[in-house]
């Protein structure tokens, strides 16, 4: 794979990802679009430009971790594993079948370079925690990224998490949160308002930054920051939008969790031509 | 194998004290040996690691979810770790993450239970883990191990140290009699006969195992003779013994301290019934929880001592 700062490379991929997730969850005629199209650019960012990481060699102990633990999000996981040559890119299409390294969340006995098997939401932090102690006890210059829902961290497992990294100074821990603003049964200011977050973070003594999360330079800055932040983990409150590439997808609950139509596929792929 | 006749039970340490030193001993020998804990170190004995590797020694306050996310991530990157806290709360508490942290990917966690069982006594149900086993047992791939003495737990604490899979070690609170020589050996998925006998066997497990060696005497002295059986791998189980059991001696009791629905026993019923039925009794907690009192008391009201064996034995014995 190549690595790039170069924010209209960066871009070029993440138009590329979107129309992969698009195409492989209407193949599949199920899964979660909504929430995969919004997390596009922290991942892009993170795996293009971020992460250490080696496709030859995905279990060089020194790698940097990534965890989604907003784990029904994996098509966008897929996608860039795929497109950084972890994966084979024909195969996408097999998403959610049986047999698919692709299975419907993301699952490490089908795909060994995934960090961990999620879909139940709150899990992905504590175990990015451990990753991230396990790194300092090796006195490796490891750092763990976890992404988060933003109705996942309803979740009290979260605040467990938070606590405990907080009290510790996890430094080499990164969560970054896709702010959509929408879960499966509407939007998450009807059903379980989260603000004033990043208080929340910074009251459990992590360094926050909110930032757009389609806005690849913001990304950038950010990652930077937290590298350089000592004693505390960061958070990242990543405002995006759920669905964000699609017009009719966007800001519409309706594809939190349900595949498009063929008609809709193909309108979708023009607009990301 | 070895067999005995008679038996002398000398006091020991309480298994949690016993896997609270073992760890300890693994850590010096390991530098991957690490330690979870949620707030209950001093009961759980693994105060003597933090005290001796602070930096390998992870005190998550009473947060068991997060502690056993933390321990699956810590074993995904190499560490070998051991989660410890009250059964009930490690369990109960960390379940869902048991499964899909854990049990699901297959990560290499080990989770010791202390406090099992009633014999927590004065605490009361809130505290008393009578579901464990059971629901240990549940989750795909688990090894699932309930040692009896001192001597099991030591050795089973290095076995679960050597094997590459999620661990479930089940300890108690109270001490409880050496009923292992120290040159026994232990093995994932073996037992121990620890006396022969040809007219029933008593699979036993944990506390209940002693109480099994005092109902072997008593029926000894009726004329009956009872094999007696450690049963501290629940999960996998020593099918061999078990099916030579129940072709040997024709009728099987099991006694635990755990529900009898969920337990070993249930357990040991479906190797009976796939390879030599013969009639069965069960020794455990019926379909309730359990109170406040002593230990003696508990075990006594609940039905789990020799004397309930003794009389799952008799009953055994007019079905065969």
């Amino acid at each position: 794979m190549n690595k790039t700062s170069n924010v209209r490379d960066l871009a070029a991929i993440a138009k590329q990802v979107r129309r992969e997730i698009v195409e492989m969850i209407t193949h599949a005629k199920s899964g979660h679009p909504g929430g995969s199209l919004s997390a596009v650019e922290i991942l892009v960012t993170l795996f293009f430009d971020v992460l250490r990481h080696d496709p030859q060699n995905p279990k060089w102990p020194d790698r940097d971790r990534f965890i989604l633990s907003k784990g029904h999000a994996t098509p966008v996981l897929y996608s860039v594993l795929a497109e950084c040559g972890y994966t084979p890119k024909d195969q996408l299409n097999t998403l959610r079948k049986l047999g698919s390294i692709y299975q419907g969340h993301s699952d490490v006995r089908f795909l060994p370079a995934l960090e961990a098997s999620t879909g139940s939401l709150g899990e992905g932090l504590s175990i990015g925690i451990g990753m991230a102690l396990a790194a300092k006890l090796d006195q490796s210059p490891t750092r763990v990224y976890v992404v988060l829902g933003d109705g996942e961290i309803q979740e009290g497992q979260i605040w467990e998490a938070a606590m405990f990294a907080g009290d510790k100074a996890v430094d080499n821990l990164v969560a970054i949160v896709d702010y959509n603003r929408i879960q499966l049964d509407g939007f998450v200011n009807d059903i379980m308002p989260l603000e004033p977050l990043a208080d929340k973070w910074r009251a459990f003594n992590w360094h926050a930054v909110e930032l757009d999360g389609h806005d690849i330079p913001a990304l950038q800055a950010a990652f930077a920051e937290a590298a350089a932040t000592k004693n505390k983990p960061t958070v990242i409150i990543a405002h995006t939008v759920k669905g964000k590439g699609v017009s009719f997808m966007e800001n519409n609950p309706k594809f939190h969790g349900v595949a498009p139509t063929e008609e809709e596929m193909d309108k979708a792929l023009m607009e990301l031509a | 194998m070895e067999t005995k006749t008679k038996f002398e039970l000398k006091m020991g340490m309480a298994t949690r004290e016993a896997f609270g030193r073992t760890v300890v001993e693994l850590g010096r020998q390991n530098k991957d040996i690490v330690v979870l804990d949620a707030d209950l170190s001093k009961s759980t004995y693994t105060h003597f690691f933090a005290k001796e590797f602070p930096e390998r020694f992870f005190e998550c306050g009473i947060a068991e979810a997060n502690m056993i996310g933390i321990g699956a991530g810590l074993a995904s990157s190499g560490k070998i770790p051991f989660a410890s806290s009250f059964s009930c709360f490690a369990i109960n508490k960390g379940f869902e993450q048991l499964r899909v942290a854990v049990a699901y990917p297959n990560v290499n966690l080990k989770v010791v239970g202390t406090h099992s069982g009633i014999s927590i006594g004065e605490d009361g149900p809130s505290q008393m883990s009578i579901e464990d086993l059971g629901l240990a047992c549940s989750l795909p791939g688990f090894v699932v191990l309930s040692p009896a003495d001192e001597v099991s737990m030591r050795a089973l604490v290095e076995a679960a140290a050597a094997h590459f899979g999620p661990v479930f070690i089940r300890a108690g609170r109270p001490k409880v009699p050496i009923v292992h020589s120290n040159q026994q050996r232990f093995e994932i998925g073996k037992s121990v006969q620890l006396i022969d006998g040809r007219d029933l066997t008593i699979i036993a497990t944990g506390l209940l195992v002693a109480e099994a060696i005092r109902a072997q005497e008593t029926l000894d002295a009726e004329g009956i003779s009872a094999r007696v059986v450690d049963m501290y791998s629940i999960k996998p189980l020593d099918r061999q013994a078990i099916e030579r059991a129940a072709a040997e001696t024709r009728a099987i009791v099991v006694a635990e301290e755990h529900l009898v629905s969920t337990g070993l026993g249930v357990r040991v019923a479906q190797v009976v019934a796939e390879t030599r039925p013969c009639p069965m009794e069960f020794v455990g907690i019926e379909d309730t929880y359990a109170e406040s009192g002593t230990p003696e008391e508990l075990l006594e009201k609940y039905g789990l001592l020799a004397h309930n064996i003794v009389a799952a034995c008799r009953r055994a014995l007019t079905r065969k």
